[in-house]
């Protein structure tokens, strides 16, 4: 009896506790047009391609924790945002319908590795081309060039550049490119700097004002900045240039080439821009359309 | 041997603190650790909840819950904020701490109580009747002995603690965690970074080993 009790009590308080998440949803983060799905579709030496037409299926490595590039809803597990659209797009056009891709969340760290065993097709995810990278990973692209911005409180005019942060406590995600940066170029004193998990968590300690301000790619920054624009603003003054490509396997030079066909195909023609339209392009901002890298 | 040599700056300060957290907070969960033994032994009734509740109540929780507490629920409670603290390393730093003593404190104390539990009652009642106090008594009689015994398990425990110290990567707190999430943005590879950081740790461990096959040896005789 006193075990029934005690279970009840249990029951009780662990759904007292779930009620009180965070309230309100992210904004609706939109649809791009479907694409085209092409058939008949070859890419003559591409080991990778061939493994995904023996499965009938791509896999494609994503992000999952970032507002409008790409965010998995915790509630229907749906995966949003530009990225994924891009990864739909190349999937589209390699010829796998939207049925036909699996999305793997694969964090930062894990990113080259994912791709070297061959856990994923092709990675598409805030992925920063560098020579260092390419020494273990191929890269299409880039689809999209970001800069390190700074996220700020609305009403908080103290904070107007990279040059203005010394004796302000700074977040950026643990070992991150960004606060790295900020260490390095020493931009503000080490003891304010704040190193978590994701970005969210920074969000919320700039929110409860333990921190003044959150540094990461403007891409990034303008996902949050928009779900919840009433409390934060992006600074605007991007201080770096981050070329986002689509990681790939590094000696797969024909799947390579075959990427970068398509995304100049989309970027010449219109679907890019109504992809970043439907997406990224909500928070109303403008961005110029990349320059392909090829090698 | 490139990933290590070319990042040095990240695996010397990581290591460096990671011992420091370690130090620090062994210190501090034996400390505890050993008066919430004392707790739940007492004779006081009222001790002895508290204790029981304090273990109950830790043991149960995952270290990563209790990290999260005192980065991001205790700062609301508005005590010690990290505005207050001037600067915010500190504060994290502090905090990772508090987490790792209270946590590690929770299974220490269950370990030193083991320990008392090898101690025959009759030891407990000899020197009551000699006059001892409660105190006296576990402090000369009751404790060198318990603590012989559980040489072994107490090792673990702190092994266990310093394999734990690596959660405060993701709680802004620059340790041996921390090392391969900084390798990656630098495009290192990240196995061979891991496999770095795993010899390291077996670096670590060993001493400890050591230290406890010589303290078991040394203290045998005398029981």
């Amino acid at each position: 009896m006193r075990v029934r009790t005690l279970a009840v009590a249990l029951l009780a308080g662990g759904l007292a506790l779930t009620a009180c998440g965070k309230e309100g949803s992210p904004t609706d983060p939109g649809t791009a047009p479907s694409q085209q799905v092409e058939s008949n579709v070859t890419v003559d030496g591409s080991a990778t391609f061939e493994k995904m037409k023996g499965r009938g299926k791509v896999i494609v490595g994503v992000k999952e924790d970032q507002p409008g590039l790409g965010y998995k809803d915790p509630t229907t597990g749906k995966f949003t945002g530009f990225d994924i659209e891009i990864a739909k797009l190349v999937a589209a056009k390699l010829g796998f319908n939207s049925d036909q891709i699996e999305y793997k969340a694969i964090a930062s760290q894990g990113r080259e590795q994912a791709l070297i065993n061959g856990d994923v097709d092709y990675y598409v995810g805030t992925y920063t081309i560098n020579a260092k990278r390419k020494d273990q990973v191929g890269f299409a692209g880039p689809y999209f060039t970001a800069g390190q911005d700074l996220l700020v409180k609305k009403d908080d005019n103290s904070i107007t550049g990279p040059d203005t942060l010394k004796g302000k406590k700074v977040c950026s995600v643990t070992g991150s490119t960004p606060i790295q940066k900020v260490k390095t170029d020493g931009l503000t004193e080490p003891e304010n700097i704040v190193e978590l998990q994701n970005y969210s968590q920074c969000v919320t300690q700039l929110e409860q004002g333990a921190v003044d301000a959150v540094t990461t790619d403007d891409a990034i920054l303008k996902g949050y900045a928009s779900q919840d624009p009433s409390k934060f603003k992006v600074v605007g003054k991007p201080f770096s240039n981050e070329p986002y490509g689509i990681g790939l396997p590094k000696d797969d030079k024909a799947l390579r080439d075959k990427v970068n066909d398509i995304l100049d195909a989309a970027i010449k023609g219109g679907d890019w821009q109504s992809v970043y339209d439907a997406t990224l392009g909500k928070s109303g901002s403008t961005a110029e359309k990349p320059v392909l890298d090829r090698y | 041997m490139d990933v290590l040599l070319d990042n040095l700056d990240l695996y010397g300060p990581g290591f460096l603190n990671t011992v420091e957290l370690f130090l620090i907070s062994a210190v501090g969960s034996l400390v505890l650790g050993t008066l919430l033994a004392m707790l739940r032994v007492a004779p006081v009734p009222m001790l002895r909840a508290t204790g029981t509740a304090y273990v109950t109540l830790i043991r149960n929780t995952p270290l990563t819950l209790v990290f999260f507490f005192f980065t991001f629920a205790f700062p609301l409670l508005e005590i010690v904020t990290p505005a207050s603290f001037g600067s915010a390393a500190a504060y994290y730093r502090n905090a990772a701490l508090a987490a790792l003593i209270l946590y590690t404190a929770a299974f220490v104390c269950e370990v030193v109580r083991s320990g008392i539990n090898t101690v025959p009652v009759g030891q407990a009642e000899a020197s009551r009747a000699l006059g001892l106090t409660f105190g006296q008594m576990l402090a000369s009689v009751v404790l060198p002995q318990a603590g012989r015994a559980v040489v072994p398990p107490m090792m673990s425990t702190m092994i266990a603690l310093l394999k734990n110290t690596t959660i405060a990567a993701g709680f802004s707190v620059f340790q041996a965690g921390s090392i391969s999430l900084n390798l990656s943005d630098r495009g290192e590879s990240q196995l061979i970074g891991l496999l770095w950081i795993a010899l390291f740790f077996v670096v670590l461990v060993t001493p400890m080993t050591l230290l406890q096959r010589s303290l078991e040896k040394r203290w045998s005789i005398a029981r």
